[in-house]
Formats: structure tokens, C-alpha cells, sequence
């Protein structure tokens, strides 16, 4: 009886909802008072309502499936990467406050939760004001509603970010990254490479400054009143190992300050959604069971990341060259960027075989450039990169070997 | 012996509403149609004009780009209406049956006996060639061409198909004769591909061919799928096809020297009250088999199955290739975003991601599939969801993107000779985009046939 009167509530809202449409749709189609606005009513009607198209050439019928829900899925997959990234944030914060690196991670949750929102919420609000404003701005020009690639790309870039990054950052890295990024190639779908590394990488070299040493990973550490407090972070105070003054005299300062457990959890700093490795393993399981992420990437790229790891074992000779292969996989961006970033479906390799290529070579590329080169801690960024722009040659290839089987079968028939 | 290949990739749409096994012969319907539509590519010019009487087997139109193929009547009456469209282009010659049936004058033939040019030029006469398809491009095949083989499928594994074992049961003998004047047409071998879950008697006790069984989800029982893993086509090769009932009324005509134009047809879908098998002439009126068996009162008709089917009005006819009529649903309704939309649960929509909860069902569950796209139109963003289902050594995106751009080196070392529409039809069913596959894939094969061929 209840689910009776529940049912038909909903009903009536629905029914309500509908006849605003029908009543405002007249308005906004080609011709109408507000043409021009089309793109925008469109956007905010077919979030509502799966639209009344059907089909009418070929196949009559047509899988549930569409973009919506695709981008809504690695949505989704984010949200334990954005809590538990708020939370660390907030911990962190409450750290720098203190001057003591030493607080313990699960105590006052609550009120870290809350500071950790104020600080991060605003990134989110700026990266899709900004992302989103700009996505209308050439729908409106091109005539065509809102693509939902930003959808996500709006959520990646806050939790690439540090935490302590001015907002005004975000919104011209955001800004760059949608337009320079993929709006001049066509927008959603055409572009080279992907759009929220691009808002990061706009930021690693326009303003070195603000994204890099160890002043940044923690929000607060400016402020502090201790004298003396830094706020760095796993790679970079693994990286002064390859210089003359290393943070730790030999490896087990180091592993006895990040422990493998604790690295795995998040309970580091670094990027807002970038530090927990269970986070994000938890966020690719919901892409591989809904089957948006390829396991194929994200298995290759932790093979490849394991493989250079252990070749730098093997060779020694170095504090940094002799950390665990294990421990490159959880600290740093390692984790988030094979799953989330690597997987980008529209910069990666297209093909079965150029996908494990393509990730292999990502993992390998990040380690390397994490451990040889001092000047940049985190290489996976720089890795991801490469390899969106490497993906078409590796395509290329694996084609390639497509068409040669066909030639030659002529030749042998 | 014969030969088994196992189909891994594929998809079964599992629709409501298949066809009982259960036939009603239907008398001729009073008006009959034969549509230059139906025929791919075809440049009719007609024999006929308005008033004239004509006899089963008598030439309604002929090709003018190959002018031997002729296009008859598939029975006797008087021309009632030839209807034009723009242009003055012909879109149906339209045929008032008569009470008594008469023939055109023809006699039985012994196929052996007969060389491959006789057969031909007989066949091309009597308008039995239309049924002869040839890849590539996915036309009437050409005379003057020669098959390295000739592929039959003995199944439909697209939703709610006709099962050809039920139709064509007792029918062995003018299989028979098929068989032989295909085997005469060819230096090449004759392909029967047949179901390995269906294993029947009428057709692997059929002589003079190579039998293969396939295995697997469809399209397993699309002869492009089968052509492609027994005996690929190569740029400058040529294989025909034929439907197996098709392959019957030319075998039919052999034995007895008659046009017999009657077909077994499977009335599906969702919408039909009471889905079962019905005999027909080819060209039929919908209406006569349709009436008071549909339920819904905003329906999409087809004529063919759901994925390659022609959308038809209730009073339309029956295409001329088409061995099924499907009812559906028509979707044009707005869908809440959180009820029956795209962020529903989703347990009413058949999907082969794993986005809605459809691979968590059962196998028997059935679903009611209704026209709506379910999404608009993107581009290309999903990767790897049509190598899913799409059992070729090509990689489908990248052909689909080829034939777009309109890339003829592209398209042709991405395999385009090897395929037709409705190889992509699960493609198109599947992928994110909601672009029109086989409609890209058709016009790609139509610059194809006019530069390169």
C-alpha cells in the first residue's frame, strides 16, 4: 500500500517533470525564441530524460548502453579516491597545523573529514565551473549539447592537484586543458591526450614553483608556525637520495618513516586523490566488473611500473635504486594514474595487443623517470603523456600486422 | 568428413516472441509487390506498364547495368499500379493477383546435364539470379564473374530467426537439385554451413557439397562470418550466396519447370499475439498475415529480423530477401533518467556491457526490446566494445572510421572486401556511438564498387 502511494508520488513528479519539457521544448528548437540556447536546455533535458530518439536506419534496436552512463560509471569508481582524499587532506592539514608528523592518522575523524572539505570541495567546484562553463561555451557555438567527457575529466583534475593549490591555478589549468587540450581537435572523443593530465602538466611547468618542492603536498604547511616543518612527500624525499643531501641516511629511515602498509592505505601526502592505493584498487574493481576500465592497461602498466622497479634492484648501487620494487606500485601517483589516467579509452592504444604495449611501456617509463631523473619526483604524469602521444604509432603497428596478413594471403592463395 | 569451427565472439539477443513451430499455409494475397528497393545498387528499367496482364515468371524490369538480370513476377494478374517516387525513381510495381494462376511456359530440366553457361543464361531468363548474392559489396552477383566458391548457411542465428530445419523439412528433394545447378556454377567448391546444435538429417545427407558445422552465438549462421573462416575473400576474388529457401524455389523450378515464389516466413516479436510460421508469396502484403495478431497499438513493423530488418507500415509488403516479420515496440517515449533512463537500474534493457545488470540474469530471461536508441550520438570513445562481437580478423572500429572519411586505401587494407552491412549489424547493436554502422559500412562499399571493382 505504502510502495502504492510512494509509486504514484514519484509518478506525478515524473509526469510534472515531463510536461515542463513538452511545454518548454517549442521554444529552444531551430528557429524558436531561444535557438541559441538550444545546446544548454538539450544538455539539461537529456539528463532528466533518456531522450525520444529511435532508431531509423539499420539495427531497429539499440543497447542500453551510452556515454552517460559509461562516464557515470568511472564517476562512480572515483568516489573512494575523493573520500578518502578528503580525509588525508584534512589530516595532513591538521599536521602542518601541529608541526607534528607524528599524529596519529584515525583519530578526530570528523573534524578532519570537515577540513579536508573545505579545501577540496572548492577545487572540485572550480575545475567543473570553469571545465563545464568552457564545454558549453563551444557547444553553443558548435551547436551541440554538452559530451560527457568532461564529466570525468572534472573530477580528475582536483585529485591531481596538491592540496594546497590556489583555486585561481585550477581554473586557468582547467581552462587550458579543456581548450588547448580538446576542444581545438573537435572535443570529446578526438582529443590526443588526456585532458586532466594535460590541467596538470599546464601546472607542472608554468608554475614549477607552486607545484613542486615540499611546500605545496600539504595544506597549511605556508601558514605553520613551526619553524622548520616541512611537508614533503614519499618521492620527494626519496629523490634526494640521488642528490648530495639526502632527508634519510640509508633506506630503512625511509621505510621505517613511509611504511609499505600505511603507503598502501594513503595515509601519505601527496595529491588529493592520488595517495590510496586501496582507493584506487577499489575504484578499478568497479571499472573492470562494469568492464569501462581495460584490464589490459591496468594490468600491463603494474607489470611494466614491477618490472623497471626490479631491474633497479637488480642493478643497485643506490639507496633509491634498492627500494623494493613493491613500494614504487603504492606511493606516488602510481596506482591512480594506471587506473584512472592510463585508461583513458580515447588517448590510449585502441588495440587488444597495442593496449598491453602501450601500458606496458607506461609503467616501465614512470619508474624510470621517477628514479633517474631528480628534477621531476613523480614520473608518472610525464610517462602518461608520452605514451598518449606514443599510442597512435603503437596502433599504427598492430594494424599494420593486421593488413600484412591479408596481403599475404593473397600472395600465398 | 566434415568440418567443425567454434564462434567465440558474438552476442545472443534474447528477445521475446520467437515463432511457434507451427505453419498456416495463407491463400495469395489480392495485391502483391515487387520492389526495385530491394535490390541493392539496381537500376530498373521496366517491361510493364499499368493495366498489362502478366503470368508467373513474366519480366517486370530488367537492370540497366546488366541488362541479362531479369526481375519477375512472382504471380499472375494484372500491373495495377506502378508507384514513383522523386525523380520519377520506380518504388514498387504492383501486382493484382488473378484467381487462376497461370505460368509462364518453362519445363523441367536435369541441372547435370546442363553446362554452367545454359544454367546461367536459364537462370538469369527466369528470374531465378536475384537470389545469387556475391561478396564483396553485398550485390546480385555478377555472371560474368567467377565464384571461387559458393556459400549456403543451413541457419539464421540473428534474434528470433526462422529455424530452416522446420521449414524445410520434406523439401529434401528440390534442396537436392539446388545444390547440384550451384555446384554446376562453380569450378570452386559448394559450402553448406550447418548448426552444430542442430545437427538434422535433411541437410547433411545433401551430396556434391562440403558440409562445416559452426558453434557459437551470433553470428555464427551470417555466411559472412562462415566465408570468412573457411575461405576468405581476397582483393579480385568473388564468392556468391544464397539463402537456403531461396535455394529451394530454384530447385524447385528444375523439378517441376515452375516459378514457385512461395516462402516459409517466421512471424516474431514481442508485439504478435501469436508468433508462428506462415507460407507466403514473396512480395506479400503485410496486412493479410499481420491482421489481428498484433497487440500493441504503436508498433514498428519489420520485414527481416531486428538487427538487418526493412521498417515497414502495416500495409506494406514483404521484402523480397526477407524469410521473418518482427513486431516491436516503438520507443519514442521519454524515459526518467532514474527509473526506465540511462541511470536506471536497468534490469529491463539487454546489454552486452556490463554497465546494466543483464550478465547477472538468467539465460532463459527474455526481454522486450523496444526502437529507442538509448542515448544520442557520440563519437568514438569506448574501445573495444565491437571486437566483442564482431568474429572477424578485422579490426571493426578502425574499418567503420575508414569507411567514414570515405578512405579507400584505408578501407580496402582494413579488409572491406570481406564484409558486408550485416556483419556489423551486432556491432552497430552494441556500440556507444548509436552511429549507423551498417549504413557507413554500405556507403564505403558503394565508393568501393565504383573505384576499385
Amino acid at each position: 500500500m505504502l510502495k502504492n502511494v510512494c509509486n504514484t508520488k514519484k509518478n506525478r513528479t515524473v509526469k510534472f517533470l515531463e510536461n515542463i519539457l513538452h511545454k518548454m521544448e517549442p521554444n529552444f528548437v531551430k528557429g524558436a525564441k531561444y535557438e541559441k540556447w538550444n545546446p544548454l536546455f538539450e544538455t539539461l533535458a537529456t539528463f532528466a530524460f533518456t531522450p525520444k530518439l529511435v532508431t531509423t536506419k539499420g539495427a531497429h534496436i539499440r543497447d542500453g548502453v551510452d556515454l552517460k552512463r559509461t562516464m557515470m560509471m568511472v564517476i562512480i569508481a572515483l568516489i573512494p579516491c575523493l573520500l578518502f582524499g578528503i580525509y588525508n587532506t584534512g589530516h595532513w592539514q591538521m599536521v602542518a597545523e601541529l608541526g607534528n608528523r607524528n599524529l596519529p592518522y584515525w583519530e578526530n575523524g570528523l573534524n578532519k573529514f570537515w577540513n579536508g572539505s573545505i579545501i577540496v570541495l572548492p577545487l572540485i567546484v572550480v575545475s567543473y565551473g570553469v571545465g563545464l562553463g568552457i564545454e558549453f561555451l563551444f557547444g553553443m557555438l558548435r551547436g551541440h549539447s554538452l559530451h560527457e567527457g568532461f564529466l570525468v575529466s572534472g573530477m580528475l583534475i582536483p585529485l591531481t592537484m596538491p592540496a594546497d593549490v590556489p583555486l585561481w591555478m585550477v581554473g586557468v589549468a582547467t581552462a587550458f586543458a579543456v581548450i588547448i587540450g580538446k576542444e581545438i581537435f573537435g572535443g570529446t572523443g578526438m582529443n590526443i591526450i588526456n585532458v586532466a593530465l594535460t590541467a596538470r602538466a599546464f601546472l607542472f611547468f608554468a608554475y614549477p614553483t607552486s607545484m613542486s618542492g615540499d611546500k605545496v603536498w600539504m595544506a597549511g604547511t605556508e601558514t605553520t608556525k613551526v619553524d622548520g616543518f616541512t611537508g614533503s612527500t614519499a618521492l620527494g624525499d626519496l629523490a634526494t637520495f640521488m642528490s648530495d643531501k639526502p632527508i634519510f641516511q640509508n633506506l630503512n629511515g625511509f621505510t621505517s618513516e613511509y611504511t609499505l602498509s600505511e603507503s598502501f592505505i594513503g595515509m601519505i601526502p601527496g595529491s588529493v586523490g592520488e595517495t590510496s592505493t586501496l582507493a584506487c584498487l577499489i575504484g578499478a574493481g568497479i571499472l573492470l566488473i562494469t568492464g569501462v576500465g581495460s584490464l589490459r592497461i591496468m594490468a600491463s602498466f603494474f607489470v611494466g611500473g614491477l618490472a623497471m622497479g626490479l631491474l633497479l634492484n637488480l642493478m643497485g648501487g643506490n639507496p633509491y635504486f634498492e627500494l623494493p620494487a613493491v613500494y614504487h606500485l603504492v606511493i606516488g601517483s602510481f596506482a591512480f594514474g594506471a587506473i584512472f589516467m592510463a585508461t583513458d579509452p580515447v588517448s590510449a592504444a585502441q588495440t587488444a595487443k597495442g593496449k598491453l604495449v602501450y601500458g606496458f611501456l607506461g609503467g616501465l617509463l614512470a619508474i624510470l623517470i621517477r628514479v633517474l631523473n631528480p628534477a621531476y619526483p613523480e614520473g608518472v604524469m610525464l610517462a602518461i603523456l608520452f605514451m598518449n602521444i606514443s599510442a597512435p604509432i603503437i596502433d599504427y603497428y598492430v594494424i599494420q600486422g593486421n593488413i600484412n596478413r591479408r596481403l599475404k594471403r593473397i600472395k600465398t592463395a | 568428413m566434415s568440418r567443425l569451427v567454434s564462434i567465440h565472439k558474438g552476442l545472443d539477443i534474447r528477445l521475446q516472441g520467437l515463432a511457434e513451430k507451427q505453419l498456416k499455409i495463407l491463400p495469395n494475397s489480392r495485391i502483391i509487390c515487387v520492389s526495385p528497393l530491394d535490390f541493392h545498387g539496381l537500376n530498373p528499367k521496366l517491361l510493364v506498364k499499368e493495366g498489362d496482364s502478366v503470368k508467373i515468371g513474366d519480366s517486370l524490369f530488367f537492370d540497366k547495368t546488366n541488362e541479362a538480370v531479369q526481375f519477375v513476377t512472382p504471380a499472375s494478374g494484372t500491373v495495377k499500379s506502378i508507384i514513383r517516387g522523386e525523380k520519377r525513381k520506380i518504388l514498387q510495381v504492383l501486382i493484382e493477383t488473378s484467381e487462376n494462376q497461370e505460368y509462364k511456359n518453362g519445363s523441367a530440366e536435369d541441372v547435370s546435364k546442363l553446362s554452367s553457361e545454359e544454367l546461367k543464361t536459364k537462370m538469369l531468363a527466369c528470374g531465378l539470379w536475384p537470389f545469387i548474392k556475391q561478396r564483396p559489396i553485398d550485390v546480385i552477383a555478377d555472371q560474368n564473374q567467377e565464384p571461387k566458391a559458393i556459400f549456403v548457411s543451413a541457419f539464421d542465428s540473428s534474434p528470433l530467426a526462422p529455424d530452416y530445419n522446420f521449414i524445410l523439412d520434406g523439401r529434401e528433394e528440390d534442396l537436392q537439385t539446388g545444390f547440384n545447378a550451384l555446384c554446376q556454377l562453380t569450378k570452386g567448391k559448394v559450402h553448406l554451413n550447418i548448426d552444430a546444435k542442430n545437427d538434422s538429417a535433411l541437410f547433411s545427407n545433401i551430396k556434391g557439397v562440403e558440409i562445416n558445422k559452426f558453434a557459437g552465438k551470433h553470428p555464427a549462421g551470417n555466411v559472412g562470418t562462415q566465408i570468412h573462416h573457411i575461405d576468405p575473400i581476397n582483393k579480385g576474388e568473388y564468392i556468391w550466396t544464397i539463402n537456403v529457401q531461396d535455394l529451394v524455389i530454384i530447385g524447385n523450378y528444375f523439378n517441376t519447370g515452375k516459378l514457385n515464389a512461395r516462402r516459409t516466413i517466421a512471424l516474431s516479436g514481442s508485439e504478435v499475439s501469436e508468433p508462428q510460421y506462415y507460407n507466403v508469396l514473396i512480395g506479400s502484403n503485410l496486412d493479410g498475415i499481420l491482421k489481428g495478431k498484433v497487440k500493441g497499438n504503436h508498433v514498428r513493423f519489420i520485414s527481416g529480423n531486428v538487427l538487418t530488418g526493412d521498417q515497414k507500415q502495416q500495409n506494406d509488403y514483404l521484402g523480397y530477401y526477407h524469410n521473418q516479420i518482427t513486431v516491436i515496440p516503438e520507443g519514442d517515449n521519454y524515459k526518467f533518467f532514474l527509473t526506465k533512463g540511462w541511470l536506471g537500474l536497468g534490469f529491463d534493457k539487454f546489454s552486452n556491457s556490463r554497465l546494466f545488470p543483464t550478465f547477472l540474469l538468467p539465460k532463459s530471461k527474455q526481454f522486450v526490446l523496444d526502437t529507442n536508441t538509448n542515448g544520442e550520438e557520440r563519437a568514438f570513445v569506448v574501445t573495444g566494445e565491437l571486437e566483442r562481437v564482431f568474429p572477424f580478423d578485422i579490426f571493426p572500429m578502425q574499418l567503420v572510421k575508414a569507411a567514414m572519411t570515405k578512405d579507400i586505401d584505408g578501407m580496402e587494407n582494413l579488409g572491406i572486401y570481406e564484409v558486408a552491412p550485416e556483419d556489423f549489424a551486432l556491432c552497430e547493436y552494441v556500440c556507444t556511438t548509436k552511429i549507423n554502422i551498417q549504413d557507413e559500412i554500405r556507403k564505403g562499399l558503394d565508393i568501393v564498387a565504383e573505384e576499385c571493382l
